[in-house]
This record gives structure tokens, C-alpha cells and sequence, in this order.
């Protein structure tokens, strides 16, 4: 009975959608107050019936019921009931019933937010991400229906969550990254309702951009909880793999790092508007892209559940929908909005701009790399993979490359600046950076390593931009008080992220350079030397967990003579579907982690082991960890607040562009 | 000069100037370091570049994993069930690394047609089989496959 409960439930959100997408949009034209008022209740509607779909589900998932044919295939009695909620979204059909609610939950929060503005502008918006709710909805009743029932061969216990997602790190990755994932269609909904409208101007930029900057940030968070997911549970240590559906994930969030860019220059100067509109567009495109690539099954990797083509062919029309509908309405409506407004080529503007073109390029560079085996496969050209080389060498100098303009870009000033006032204001401590550069990678091993010191240099050099753009607020009001009061929301965040970014290179540079790895076989005794710390491998036990059964290495690891921490890394089988997982044992800390991860067990009482040593490996997360509260703080700006207050000024049609 | 087209100016030379350095990096990059697929029959046919980095796939033979007792080194053989090749690998294998399960291995051929590989990729979850194996798998005749669980 639950799961038709869901079932229809989930049925009447798609007949709502269907309203909502139609309804206010004509309202919108036909200036028809009462359809474009429907808007905010019909969003809320379909909030509602998708969240009642949603416990449904998750009901039956707690409940083990098994007639229900995903909870058979991706649950087991045995399993913890924290990972038996989880597990909802571990497979294909419940991970998109969780992309539908969110969806629905961005839907609800402009309605309920967005009462500041315009009503038709708030009945466009709903609509238009009503037709993207209508999409998915469809999508998930058509060809992926997670209620299906097993009837009558209902099997007496679950095959079990797949043991790498029983982890409390897949409990919260995959929401966090489609808040941001979906998140993006709030910036292109705003995009495609301002195109209709003909109107794009600083308030447009302005009602879009604390979305952007919250979507993108909890993109960044999702991108990082992923990357410590696959670095501690993967059980080899790595942190990023270049993977297509890493890949999938990290486009739209180079393309939302340009957006969020280019929407201040349009909210401050009223530029780069038709751009920004472009890149509002792209940046919800890649996500479906994304989501086409991660669904259809066309890639190898651990989030391609078993698939079917149909699947596939049904994201890629409505790629194509999404993509070219947004595409020819841009192409028919931007030369309406282009801009007059003018800057020099040393300027504010003229940086944000090189961020842009930077941040594209990288996008562009990146789905070069994940779509070519793609492409070459379709028209049977071979087989081909691209690997990380390909990624690192064409990613890593473009981020290089932007470092020095993100040192000066907190300090320029809009529309006209001076490369001598840069040059007076950074030239001095900007040389004391690289002096601290070279010290830094001398000290750092034996010998000099440049990479080292690059990493220095630029990460030094972005926050020197940082402090200097501080110490210039604070000291913004004279007489040698200190102004608190200048350092706004804003800068906050767009400081916080930019020093995330320095760590998140630094991070990087350095445990790529000064890794140490070893594997090799070791028996109980023995003892291996590994980045000046003393790994002893004193005995070898058995566990029983909740749903599996585990062998144990006690390690003990020294340093001096003095000892450090224990360390158990398992190996264990879990008992429903008989798999082999590798948990590895980290001893963390800030400046360098010691991993030891188990392999199998070679002849008699000795396994094969793996021990690394990681530098600074903490810092990419902790920087991924800034640049995603960075941008979530820059939501509390007053700015953004004085929303509700102008709302009369805007309707009386009485507020000229406010630059 | 007119600051609008100016502004336009720097843009254009900026593109321009940024794209073809991302040409440049991008075909410089796909030069090395696109490994192609084959499956054991090609290899065995000589198909196959003996000088640089390739990806074999298929199902590891039963019976066919020997592992040193001394160290990491573990050859194996893979086949497509119409031809197989050896391969050798020292270090840590992949949890799902099995004895008639599907596999990719990445690395060059020696002269004895032996692959030497630097990376082995097995499925992450049971009834998931990597597109490229199952496509090398394609109309060969196989032992019968286990019926999917539901």
C-alpha cells in the first residue's frame, strides 16, 4: 500500500508541474495576475506531493520491504538503518526521486524568498524550472519508476547496498551536490525569464545572484565530500581521479566559478550581461550533461549503476530540449539586451574577464577530454580513453596562469585603474612572497623542487591579494581606527573562497610532489620506514560487524621511538553479496596524513600492504571546505536583504538601473 | 582610439591569444596520452602498438592467477574466449579483482606478448560490467552467464 501511495503521490507532482509550467507562463503574456499568483502555491504543491513520493520511499526502504524492487536490489535486513535511508539514493531510480525533491525544494525557497520581486518575474522563474520539474518527473515515471513491485517473486531478503556506499560519507555527498547540481537551474530559470521579458539589467543580476552563489557553493561542497569519500574508501589514496563522472561534476562548477564572476560585474557595472545570460545557460546544460552522462551508463565508473539505453536516450532529448530551446530563445532575444556601458583595458571589469575566459577554457578543455572517448566510440572510431596526463597538463597552467590576476583583482578598482597603483601597492610584498617561495621549497626536501615553489609563489600571491584588500578596508575610515564595519558579507565570502583556492593548489602541488608510497608484502613483525615514520606490524585478527566479517592488521607506527597512533586497516566481506572491500586507516592530521590500506593476504600470516605518506593533503579539503562557505556567506550581504524594501520602488517602474 | 573599441580590441586579442594557447596545450596533451582499447584477440592477432600504453580487456581465466610468495607480483591471463593474454602486475589489486570476472589492465606488451601493466581496473559492483569488456565480450562464445539478480 505504501509504495502506491508513492507511486501516486509522485503522479500528482507531475500533474502539478504540468500546471505550473503552463499556467503562470501564459499568465506571464497574457497579463493575467491570477494565473501568474499561481505560481508560488503550485510550486509548493508539487514541494509537497514530492515529499510525500520521497517518505514513501524511504518508508518502505526502513521497513524492508522487499516487493518493492529497488529496495530488494539495494537493501538488506542486515544493514544498519542509517545506511538502509541512505541507500534510497544509492541506485538510479531513488537517486532521481532525491533530484526531484531537491528541485522542488529550490522551487519552494524563490517562491517563498522571492516575494521581493516582480510578480512576472516570480511566475517565469516557477515556470520555467516547472518545465524542468515536469522533465524529470516524467523521467522517473516513465522509464525509472522507483516504486515498482517485485509481485510474485518477492525474494526473502535484499541483495545488499553496494559496500562502497555504506559510508556516512555517501550519506551526505550525493545531496549536497545536487543541492548545487539543481541549484543551477534557479541562475538559468532567472536567465531564461529575464530573455523572455527582454529585461536584463543590474536587479536581474542582482535577484540571481545570492542563487548562483549558493548553488555553486554547495557544489563545491559535494565536489569535496566526494573527493574525501574516494580518498579514505576507495582504499588507495587518491584524491581525484580525472574520472568522466568526477568530470560530470566539476564542469558545471568551472562554468558556475565564471558565472559567479561575471554576475558581479553585471550586478555592479550592468556589463557582460548577454555573456552572463550565456553562462547561466551552460552552467545548468552541464549539469544535465552530467546527469545524462552519470545515468545512461555510457561510462565505466562507480557511480554507473546497471543501466538501460532507454534511460540514456530520454535525458539526451531532453538535453537537447533544454540546450536549444535556451540556445534559440538567447539567440533572438540577446541583441535586446546588449550593453553600452564602457571600462578600461586596466580595470576591475578587464580582470573579471580573464577569469571568465579562463574558467571557459578550462570548461571547454575538460569536456574535450571526458566526450572525446565518447565521440570516437559513437562513430566507431576505436576505443580510446583519456587519462589524467591529458587533464593535468592542459588544466593545471590555466589555473596557474589565473593566480596572478586573483592577487590583484580584490584591489582593482571598477570601470578605470592603473597598473602603477598595483604595482605600488603589491610590487614589495609580492617579492617578499616569492623570496618565501624559494625558502620554502629548499627547506621542504633535500633538494630544490620548482613545483614546490610555484605552488608557494602563487598560492602566497592570492592571499596577499586577500590581506591587502583586509588591511585596506579596515584602515578605510582614517584617523588609525579600525573599520569592522567595512568588511561586508561579501567580501568575506569572496575572501574565504579565494583563500580555499590557495589552499586547495598548495594542498595539491605539495602531495603530489612529496607523496610516498610503498607497497609491499609484510608479515607479522615486520617493520618498513616510510617518510621518517616506523611502521610495525604487530598481529593479525578477525571482527564480526553488523553485515560483514573483517580481517584486522594491528600496525603500530612510530616516530623517534616514540610511538604515534595505532592503526587497523581491514579487509572486509560483506556477508549478503559476498563482496571484498578494502577499509583503510588514516591517521590525519593537518600537515600530513599515514594511510595503510590492506591488498590480499600473500602466502602464510603476511599481507600485501600499502602504506603512503601525504603532505598536506588536509588542505584540499579544508580549501574546497572555504571556498563553499565563502560563497554561501555572501548570501547574508545586506544588499541582498534591502531586497523586500525596494520591492515598491520596482513595481511603480520608478528604479532606473541601479549601478 | 574610440574606448568601446578599445575594450573590443583587448577581448578579441585575449580570445584569441588564450585559445590557441589551450590548442596548443590541448593537442599537445592528446598527442601522449590517449591510451586505446583491445581486446585479447587483436593483441594476439599483432594489432596491437608494442610501444606504447594500451588497454586490454576482458574476463581474468579461471585458474589462471599465480601470485608470488615473495612479493606484490601476480600474472594472470585475460581472455575474450577466442584468444588470451598474460599479464603481469605488481601491487595492490583491486577488491573485485577475481578469477572469471571482468577486467581492464593498462600497460605495454613485451616481446613475448606478455602485458606489463601499471594499472588494473576491475567492476565496482557485482552485476556492473565495464561497457568496453562487454563489447569485447560481444558475440564470443562464453561460458553461460549467471541470470541477473533482480
Amino acid at each position: 500500500m505504501i509504495p502506491e501511495l508513492g507511486h501516486v503521490a509522485l503522479i500528482i507532482a507531475f500533474m502539478l508541474a504540468v500546471g505550473l509550467a503552463l499556467l503562470p507562463l501564459w499568465g506571464s503574456f497574457s497579463r493575467d495576475t491570477a494565473k501568474m499568483n499561481l505560481a508560488p502555491s503550485l510550486a509548493i504543491g508539487v514541494m509537497l506531493f514530492v515529499t510525500i513520493a520521497f517518505s514513501m520511499l524511504a518508508t518502505s526502504f526502513l521497513n524492508d520491504d522487499f516487493t518493492v524492487a529497488v529496495v530488494a536490489a539495494n537493501s538488506n535486513s542486515l544493514l544498519p538503518p542509517i545506511f538502509k535511508f541512505s541507500a534510497l539514493w544509492g541506485n538510479h531510480e531513488g537517486s532521481l526521486l532525491l533530484w526531484v525533491l531537491i528541485l522542488s525544494g529550490w522551487m519552494t525557497a524563490v517562491a517563498f524568498f522571492s516575494r521581493g520581486l516582480p510578480l512576472i518575474m516570480v511566475a517565469r522563474v516557477l515556470s520555467v524550472m516547472g518545465m524542468i520539474a515536469v522533465g524529470f518527473l516524467a523521467f522517473s515515471l516513465l522509464t525509472s519508476n522507483p516504486f515498482e513491485r517485485l509481485l510474485p517473486n518477492t525474494p526473502m531478503d535484499g541483495n545488499d547496498l553496494n559496500p562502497l556506499l555504506q559510508d556516512p560519507g555517501l550519506i551526505i555527498h550525493p545531496p549536497l551536490l545536487y543541492m548545487g547540481y539543481v541549484g543551477l537551474s534557479v541562475p538559468f530559470a532567472f536567465a531564461i525569464a529575464a530573455l523572455l521579458g527582454g529585461r536584463l539589467d543590474a536587479s536581474w543580476a542582482r535577484w540571481s545572484r545570492p542563487w548562483t552563489n549558493v548553488a555553486w557553493g554547495f557544489l563545491s561542497l559535494g565536489i569535496m565530500l566526494g573527493s574525501w569519500w574516494a580518498y579514505y574508501e576507495l582504499g588507495w589514496g587518491g584524491w581525484w581521479f580525472w574520472d568522466p563522472v568526477e568530470n560530470a561534476s566539476f564542469m558545471p562548477w568551472l562554468m558556475g566559478t565564471a558565472l559567479v564572476h561575471s554576475l558581479a560585474v553585471t550586478e555592479k557595472r550592468g556589463v557582460f550581461r548577454s555573456w552572463t545570460v550565456l553562462l547561466a545557460i551552460f552552467a545548468f546544460s552541464l549539469s544535465l550533461l552530467g546527469t545524462f552522462l552519470v545515468r545512461s551508463g555510457v561510462l565505466t565508473s562507480v557511480h554507473a549503476f546497471a543501466s538501460d539505453p532507454e534511460r540514456g536516450l530520454f535525458i539526451l532529448i531532453f538535453l537537447a530540449l533544454v540546450v536549444g530551446g535556451s540556445l534559440l530563445l538567447y539567440a533572438m532575444r540577446a541583441p535586446v539586451v546588449a550593453s553600452r556601458v564602457t571600462y578600461g583595458p586596466v580595470s576591475r571589469e578587464s580582470l573579471l574577464m580573464v577569469n571568465n575566459l579562463v574558467f571557459t577554457v578550462a570548461t571547454t578543455v575538460v569536456l574535450l577530454g571526458t566526450l572525446f572517448p565518447l565521440v570516437m566510440d559513437a562513430f566507431s572510431l576505436g576505443k580510446y580513453s583519456v587519462g589524467p596526463p591529458y587533464f593535468n597538463a592542459v588544466f593545471v597552467p590555466l589555473m596557474a596562469l589565473v593566480t596572478p590576476f586573483m592577487m590583484v583583482g580584490p584591489l582593482s578598482r571598477w570601470r578605470d585603474d592603473s597598473v602603477r597603483r598595483w604595482v605600488n601597492e603589491l610590487l614589495i610584498p609580492a617579492l617578499g612572497v616569492a623570496v618565501i617561495a624559494v625558502a620554502a621549497a629548499l627547506m621542504s626536501s633535500d633538494r630544490f623542487n620548482i613545483w614546490i615553489a610555484l605552488s608557494v609563489l602563487l598560492a602566497g600571491w592570492v592571499t596577499l591579494g586577500v590581506l591587502r584588500d583586509l588591511i585596506r578596508r579596515l584602515l578605510s575610515g582614517g584617523q588609525g581606527k579600525l573599520r569592522w564595519r567595512a568588511l561586508s558579507p561579501s567580501f568575506l565570502g569572496m575572501s574565504l573562497a579565494h583563500l580555499g583556492f590557495a589552499a586547495v593548489m598548495l594542498g595539491a602541488v605539495v602531495v603530489t610532489q612529496q607523496n610516498q608510497e610503498r607497497d609491499l608484502r609484510m608479515a607479522v613483525g615486520d617493520v618498513e620506514e616510510l617518510g621518517g615514520y616506523r611502521f610495525e606490524l604487530k598481529r593479525l585478527g578477525q571482527l564480526a560487524g553488523p553485515n560483514y566479517i573483517a580481517d584486522q592488521a594491528v600496525f603500530e607506527v612510530s616516530r623517534a621511538g616514540e610511538l604515534l597512533t595505532v592503526l587497523v586497516p581491514e579487509k572486509r566481506r560483506y556477508l549478503a553479496s559476498g563482496q571484498i572491500m578494502t577499509e583503510a586507516a588514516i591517521d590525519a592530521s593537518l600537515w600530513r596524513d599515514l594511510y595503510v590500506a590492506l591488498g590480499e593476504p600473500i602466502g602464510k600470516d603476511a599481507w600485501a600492504v600499502r602504506l603512503q605518506y601525504k603532505p598536506m593533503v588536509r588542505f584540499l579539503w579544508l580549501g574546497a571546505l572555504l571556498i563553499g562557505l565563502g560563497a554561501l556567506v555572501t548570501v547574508f550581504d545586506r544588499r541582498y536583504r534591502a531586497q523586500s524594501r525596494v520591492k515598491a520602488t520596482i513595481e511603480s517602474g520608478a528604479l532606473s538601473v541601479a549601478s | 582610439m574610440h574606448p568601446a573599441r578599445k575594450q573590443r580590441l583587448v577581448l578579441v586579442c585575449l580570445v584569441v591569444l588564450l585559445s590557441s594557447a589551450a590548442i596548443g596545450l590541448v593537442a599537445f596533451a592528446l598527442r601522449d596520452n590517449i591510451n586505446l582499447f583491445y581486446p585479447p584477440s587483436d593483441v594476439v592477432a599483432g594489432k596491437a602498438p608494442a610501444d606504447r600504453s594500451i588497454r586490454l580487456g576482458g574476463m581474468v581465466v579461471e585458474g589462471s592467477i599465480e601470485r608470488s610468495d615473495t612479493d606484490l607480483e601476480t600474472t594472470f591471463w585475460v581472455t575474450d574466449y577466442a584468444a588470451s593474454v598474460a599479464v603481469r602486475y605488481s601491487g595492490i589489486l583491486p577488491d573485485l579483482f577475481a578469477e572469471g570476472e571482468g577486467v581492464v589492465a593498462e600497460g605495454t606488451l613485451d616481446e613475448q606478448g606478455v602485458l606489463n601493466a601499471t594499472q588494473v581496473l576491475a567492476k565496482h559492483d557485482e552485476n556492473y560490467m565495464p561497457p568496453e569488456v562487454a563489447a569485447a565480450l560481444e558475440g564470443k562464445a562464453g561460458p553461460p552467464r549467471r541470470p541477473e539478480s533482480p
